[in-house]
């Protein structure tokens, strides 16, 4: 049970990641590392906050504008300066290494004794004691939910139609009078705050920051959305945000798996990267069926 | 009005490939004009029609729109007041959106592109209404995906979507090559009859004689970057296309082959 928890909470965790990776991945067609950035970005920008005494759930909004800001830097790099989309990408990644360093102040910054979203006063006072082991979960869904619906209304809103139409078809959007690298900048915004509000779930679920945490982000991100599309691709009732959140719980599943046969915790990211490899074979097997 | 003044354009300049495409090309087109533009392969149609839209940028020369200077203006920036239609139907919609995001993407161009509804229902019947006269069954499909729909069904809604909203012009490359004869034909109808109901200028370059000579109102031929014909209104409508062929063949054995 307790194994089920951990999996449903990290997985949907990281399913707000993978929001923000599969607007990049799927529909800009831009493999962007940032997210290797961003994403601890937002750890260390809430251990900072929480522990200057700011409302954690302040932490989340303040968390998405950051990483906004930080796409749209990346956006600018990629769109106006012509650099690769891969290039962009590990620039900023490498950049935002010592911008979280410098954050936080050092490596490791804890936060084991102030409030977070997932322990605070008011919590604690209206959720039953039945239910207390099932907060933290129910705080995470309710977080990841709020974000798939917010990125789906974005998504039927004129500004999303352009979003979802710039990866498709750039050359539509210029018969349109519209400036397609506008466009992108803005897709690598929203990627990029939903990668960093992740990332401050993280932190406070986990009680810390650590410089290291996010290494391999990116390769859980696509790992997820590449689960979820491919998987439930026949399933059309699903909406496809919703599939990317499935797929990301569903990566996690295979993950706790694998050390639950024994493999340990330091062989996280030996296990992140076999396992990818073997999605994306199985995926693009799936292609050629078709 | 649309004028091209002392325009030169080379391709691969300081290298051996160098290439002069135009050199002092100057080309007119008067409001309300439908200009049918033929000429063999590699004769600069297509360049020239880039030229207008902004996709590619002149050496030196100037485009003006109504006077207005726009050579060195932005491609979309352009697009504001153009409406193009490429020979490759899938340039001009969005696949993975169905019918409906299609046309009403297209209906808010020239309008900002805000956080309201992508879609409005009450347009529906509008929509309907405008797909009806194709024959195409298109009606039918608003919840369609466009990628589901048949290369003729595409040019169809492209050609629809470019002439949505407003436009002082119209460029057309080749928009019905890639279709068969019988939907190609439909297409060439549903041009005419918007280019005269909207009265808007029109550029269509073409590979098709007959259109070339049964549409618009100047036909204008072109080789090796010069227009080498031009013929308007009454001058036009007694050409055929033997008389194009002529001057094709004239044109091939002076260049001795
Ligand atoms: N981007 C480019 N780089 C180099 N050469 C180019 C470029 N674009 C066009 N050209 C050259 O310019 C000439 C005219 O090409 P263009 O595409 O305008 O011809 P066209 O009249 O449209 O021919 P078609 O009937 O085959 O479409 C060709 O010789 C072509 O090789
Ligand atoms: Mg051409």
């Amino acid at each position: 049970m307790a194994l089920i928890l951990s999996v449903l909470e990290q997985g949907m965790i990281y399913a707000i990641m993978a929001l923000g990776v599969y607007i990049t991945y799927k529909i800009l067609d831009f493999p962007d590392l940032t997210v290797d950035g961003s994403f601890p970005l937002g750890a260390a920008v809430t251990v900072v906050l929480i522990s200057k005494g700011i409302s954690p759930v302040l932490t989340l909004p303040i968390s998405f504008v950051l990483g906004a800001l930080v796409g749209t830097l990346t956006g600018i790099i990629h769109v106006k300066l012509k650099v690769r989309d891969l290039l962009s990408g590990i620039i900023m990644m490498t950049a935002l290494y010592t911008v979280n360093l410098r954050i936080a102040g050092r490596a490791n910054f804890p936060i084991y004794n102030e409030e977070t979203i997932f322990n605070n006063g008011f919590l604690n006072s209206v959720v039953p004691a039945a239910l207390a082991p099932y907060t933290t979960v129910i705080v995470i869904f309710i977080v990841t939910i709020i974000c798939k619906y917010l990125l789906d209304a974005y998504m039927s809103t004129k500004s999303g139609f352009l979003l979802r139409a710039v990866g498709d078809n750039p050359t539509l959007l210029t018969s349109l009078g519209v400036d397609k690298g506008l466009v992108k900048i803005v897709g690598l915004a929203i990627s990029n705050g939903l990668v960093t509000l992740s990332g401050s779930v993280f932190a406070q679920h986990q009680r810390f920051f650590d410089i290291s945490v996010g290494t391999g982000t990116v390769v859980i991100g696509l790992a997820s959305v590449i689960i979820g599309t491919s998987l439930f691709r026949k399933i059309t009732v699903l909406r496809v945000t919703s599939s990317v959140v499935v797929g990301s719980i569903l990566y996690k599943a295979c993950v706790a798996l694998a050390i639950s046969m024994g493999l340990e915790s330091s062989d996280l990211k030996l296990i992140t990267a076999i396992l990818f490899l073997l999605i994306l074979v199985i995926a693009m097997d799936r292609k050629k069926v078709q | 009005m649309l004028e091209l003044v002392n325009v030169n354009k080379n391709f691969n300049s300081g290298t051996i490939n160098e290439m002069c495409l135009f050199k002092d090309f100057n080309f007119k087109v008067e409001d309300g004009q439908f200009v049918s533009v033929v000429g063999s392969n590699g004769s600069g149609k297509t360049s020239m029609l880039n030229l207008i839209c902004g996709s590619m940028l002149v050496d030196s020369g100037k485009i003006l729109i109504n006077g207005e200077d726009i050579t060195y203006k932005k491609e979309f920036l352009r697009h504001k007041n153009v409406g193009r239609v490429f020979q490759d139907p899938s340039k001009g919609t969005c696949p993975s959106m169905n019918i409906l995001e299609n046309l009403s993407v297209a209906d808010n161009k020239g309008k900002p592109y805000n956080l309201t509804r992508g879609t409005n229902r009450k347009k529906i019947e509008a929509y309907k209404d405008m797909l009806r006269p194709l024959n195409l069954g298109l009606e039918d499909k608003l919840f369609t995906k466009v990628g589901a729909l048949s290369g003729g069904q595409r040019q169809a809604l492209a050609l629809l979507m470019s002439t949505m909203t407003p436009i002082d012009f119209l460029i057309l490359d080749e928009h019905t090559a890639a279709l068969d004869p019988k939907t190609a034909e439909i297409i060439m109808e549903l041009t005419n009859q918007i280019v005269r109901e909207k009265k808007v200028t029109t550029i269509m370059v073409t590979h098709n004689l007959r259109y070339a000579v049964e549409y618009g109102n100047r036909l204008v031929m072109m080789h090796e970057g010069t227009v080498v014909m031009d013929k308007s209104d009454e001058e036009k409508k007694n050409i055929s296309t033997e008389d194009i062929m002529r001057v094709f063949n004239q044109i091939s054995v002076e260049c001795g082959n």
